[in-house]
């Protein structure tokens, strides 16, 4: 799980740019703003993940990621 | 296919970059200073001169487009939910960037915006500074691919997010009922400048825009770089186009080196200037406009860093580091080397440690 939350962008695309290097099936990442929410749902996309988003509470997003 | 999708996918920032370039264009055609039209730097130097932060007489003036920027991108976010305050990501260390990538600014004349506007003008001594400028941002980002990060910010309150968009629009209502309350050139670019409503009118429109599209002039090459991502790199682009194109229409387009509007030929001192400003901008998260659109959205960071801004312009005229027509001022130089330091020394105590 990456928890990008209170960091600003670039640093949460840094973080899942680091994670998804080992390549995982699945990975859980929190965010708390809406620029992170697509500036990391474009890098998944991009980088072979199906990405949902789920809003959570507090201004909080979950984003599940899964390998196409 | 793929063209199709890239205009789908970014026409909003491309749309937002040929508006700003454009928007440029304008403001010098209704009286603001040449190739300056849109100068985030010298528009809060200006605002800093006009609360008397520094004595250059020439250089005051409460810029409008400032407050409509800010003001623009407070609103957007309100109504579109993103209005969210946060704060704490080391506000002294953004407040201290922020003053060095006002004083590398001023060194070489220019933000990274107004920087693209004299490119586009024909000013051969901005494609240096580009290239400082690029040399910067690679430099933070071989920090930022090291782990470096200012650290998490907490979530705040209203009033607290608020503060600052009140703060200049209530600064901007007091220059309207009292002038004599704030200095106001009278010679020189602080004198120039175009009708207030107008330059409200297009802060505004520009500031709502780049919040939905987050513009941003550092972003562009980062994201290109990092994440191989040209949506943020089009924009700027399209910054470049429209200012080009505008002033071929309007017979501005002038090449060389000498003689361009306020700006000077010391090679050296432009790259170096601008390579603080892509260095502190990328380590800071954003260029000049960014943080003012940030700081309309809530974010007492971003907020602090444009405060940091002002007081650097404060002390680049008050100890004379900024550059003139003339060239660069007796400190500057020296103030250039130890803004570098100031990059070097924040990017080296920030990194983080591989869990």
């Amino acid at each position: 799980m990456v928890d990008a939350r209170g960091y600003s962008c670039p640093i949460p695309v840094i973080m899942v740019q680091k994670a998804v290097k080992d390549n995982p099936d699945k990975l859980e990442v929190l965010v708390d703003n809406q620029t992170a929410v697509g500036n990391v749902t474009r890098f998944a996309n991009n980088n072979g993940y199906d990405v949902a988003v789920k809003e959570l509470e507090d201004d909080e997003y979950s984003l599940a990621l899964t390998k196409r | 296919m793929q063209k199709e999708n890239f205009f789908k996918k970014y026409w909003l920032v491309m749309l937002t970059g040929l508006l700003v370039g454009a928007a440029a264009v304008a403001l010098t055609a209704f009286g603001n200073p040449a190739n300056m039209g849109f100068c985030i730097a010298c528009f809060l130097r200006d605002i800093a001169g006009s609360l008397k932060l520094h004595g250059a007489g020439v250089v005051q003036y409460f810029r409008p487009e400032i407050v409509g920027i800010v003001a623009g991108a407070c609103i957007m976010a309100l109504i579109g939910k993103e209005f969210k305050p946060k704060a704490g990501s080391s506000p002294v260390i953004r407040f201290t960037l922020g003053a060095a990538v006002m004083v590398g600014a001023l060194v070489f004349l220019g933000c990274p915006l107004r920087m693209v506007i004299r490119i586009g003008g024909g000013d051969l001594n901005a494609i240096i500074g580009l290239a400082g400028f690029v040399l910067g941002i690679l430099i933070g980002i071989f920090f930022l691919k090291h782990n470096f990060s200012l650290g998490r910010a907490y979530k705040q309150g209203k009033v607290e997010g608020l503060a600052f968009p009140v703060m200049l629009i209530a600064g901007f209502v007091l220059t309207l009922i009292s002038v004599s309350f704030f200095a106001v050139s009278t010679e020189g670019p602080g004198s120039m400048h175009a009708p207030i409503l107008l330059a409200l009118g297009i802060g505004l429109v520009v500031g709502a825009l780049a919040q939905k599209s987050r513009l941003c002039m550092v972003g562009g090459l980062r994201d290109a770089v990092m994440f191989k991502e040209f949506g943020l790199l089009a924009g700027f682009g399209c910054i470049l186009v429209a200012v080009l194109v505008g002033n071929a229409i309007l017979g501005n387009l002038k090449f060389g080196f000498e003689g361009q509007p306020i700006a000077h030929t010391e090679w050296l001192w432009n790259l170096l200037g601008m390579t603080v400003v892509g260095w502190g901008c990328t380590l800071l998260g954003g260029c000049p406009l960014r943080q003012l659109i940030l700081a309309g959205e809530g974010n007492s960071d971003s907020a602090i860093t444009v405060l940091g801004m002002i007081a650097g312009a404060a002390a680049a005229h008050t100890l004379k580091t900024a550059s003139s027509a003339d060239g660069t001022g007796v400190n500057g130089p020296i103030a250039t080397i130890v803004c570098l330091a100031v990059c070097l020394l924040v990017s080296v105590t920030h990194l983080k440690k591989e869990q």
